[in-house]
């Protein structure tokens, strides 16, 4: 989360999307002329304090008054107006309601993010990650579940409002593949700042490869896969592992150990018994670039280290720490999870 | 001839050791960026991460004073480089898991946690 929010360009200033383009265009075009406007102030200052006597009468004259002070910001504060409104009117296009859908609700101090067919029914959960497909205007429903939350991906869109008992629409589209930070820009009380999410933009032919396994994965009926002895997930491959495999957790044991410890009270596997909705749906957490809402990498460290003390890692979020699971537990847990893909 | 004895009694003793260091070179300054874009912070309080100070692992504040890396293997540069790379192999058990960083890019780090001298190395 923070190296897509943070670098050079600043993101504000490195759009991937029209939406955010034509913001940036015109707020270089205002720090442009406040540089010229400025300019002016200060020659004209110098002018009056230093300038010879002929200058000093002209600019105390009436004509200065009305060429400087009403002429020129009228013309000039006029024409922005119409550009920048012109420029703009993108972001105010009425929706159609033709456009792809995405609910993305602000928890207590995560997102919750849904894709919507087109009759409105959910057809994936996910959180703390939205993939859009590069190309495609998406229109985000944006709600709250608790406080007044915040959406904003800089590189994408402007900021818009989650509001408990309201449905705020926002528009985003991006115009390459990549990766782009979001953030919670309204205080939203304790660890506000640590609630993040990762917006990924993919090429039209992956995003749809992408959602199909998705919604394949949602159906009740279809079991979740059986936990394999794989040993590590991709991150791994350049990485020396110790020669007893065992030594890194049996996925069926950690299975039984989230069902028994009482996880899926509030998160959600899809095709398991876990089935609780408070927490952050976990189906593909394995395949996720980050944990904990935006704000750690997604390796085997990570994950016993927020499963093992996460109130260390994010005080006072909602998920206790446990810190009464062993080592070989904790293994077991992490080793499952990474294979939900 | 007392003075004598004294300088001889004094040369004869080794030098008093200073603080650990990792052999053969590694970047001090690579290893804080390594720790912070691998989280280490997640599980360990480390002096120069801001945030996260995670408490599932041990504190690593003044780590070139600790004896045995996770009281179970001398604290030598080769040792702590390969148990940050793979720390399950040299302590079995252990809750640490290997970490995706090359042997290089473990020096790197144990350099850093070698260069967390607090100024207090002989107590």
């Amino acid at each position: 989360m923070f190296e897509a929010l943070w670098g050079w360009p600043p993101p504000i200033l490195d759009p991937a999307g029209p939406y955010a383009a034509s913001v940036t265009t015109l707020a270089w075009a205002l720090i442009a002329m406040g540089v010229v406007v400025t300019a002016i102030i200060i020659a004209a200052l110098w002018a009056a304090i230093k300038g010879p006597p002929w200058i000093k009468s002209r600019l105390g004259g009436k004509m200065a008054v009305w060429i400087g002070g009403i002429a020129f910001p009228g013309v000039v504060l006029t024409g922005l107006l119409i550009w920048g409104l012109t420029l703009t009117a993108s972001l105010t296009q009425p929706i159609t309601g033709q456009e792809m859908r995405i609910r993305v609700t602000g928890e207590m101090w995560w997102f919750r993010v849904q894709y919507l067919n087109d009759a409105g029914q959910v057809i994936i959960n996910d959180a703390n990650e939205l993939h859009l497909p590069v190309g495609v205007p998406v229109v985000l429903e944006l709600r709250s579940a608790d406080v007044i939350h915040s959406f904003w991906v800089p590189h994408l869109s402007g900021k818009k409002d989650m509001i408990p008992g309201r449905t705020n629409l926002l528009r985003v589209e991006a115009s390459k593949p990549g990766e782009y930070g979001g953030v919670c820009a309204e205080y939203c009380g304790g660890p506000h700042a640590l609630m993040g999410f990762v917006t990924v933009a993919h090429a039209p032919e992956d995003w749809r490869r992408w959602s199909a396994a998705r919604i394949a994965r949602e159906d009740a009926d279809l079991p979740a896969p059986e936990p394999r002895n794989t040993p590590l997930p991709a991150i791994y491959t350049d990485v020396d592992l110790p020669r007893d495999r065992a030594l890194l957790g049996d996925p069926q044991r950690g299975r039984e150990l989230f069902m028994a410890s009482g996880c899926g009270a509030c998160h959600r596997v899809a095709g398991t018994e876990a089935n609780g909705l408070a927490g952050p749906d976990l189906t593909h957490v394995g395949s996720r670039l980050s944990l904990g809402a935006g704000i750690l990498p997604n390796h085997r460290g990570t994950l016993i280290g927020w499963i093992g003390d996460s109130q260390s890692i994010k005080p006072g979020n909602r998920m206790p720490s446990y810190d009464r699971l062993s080592a070989e537990e904790l293994h077991s847990i992490a080793a499952w999870l990474e294979q939900l893909r | 001839m007392g003075g004598g004895l004294a300088v001889a009694m004094l040369t004869a003793c080794k030098e008093v050791p200073g603080p650990r260091y990792v052999r053969g070179g590694a970047d001090a300054d690579k290893g804080l960026a390594l720790i912070k874009e691998t989280a280490c912070g997640a599980c360990h309080e480390i002096p120069g991460v801001d945030w996260p100070k995670g408490r599932t692992g041990p504190s690593l504040v003044g780590y070139d004073d600790i004896g045995l890396i996770a009281g179970a293997v001398p604290n030598t540069s080769e040792n702590l480089a390969s148990f940050i790379r793979n720390a399950p192999e040299v302590k079995p058990g252990s809750t640490m898991p290997p970490m995706p960083v090359t042997q290089e890019q473990a020096r790197d780090i144990a350099a850093y946690l070698y260069s967390l001298d607090d100024g207090d190395s002989n107590r």
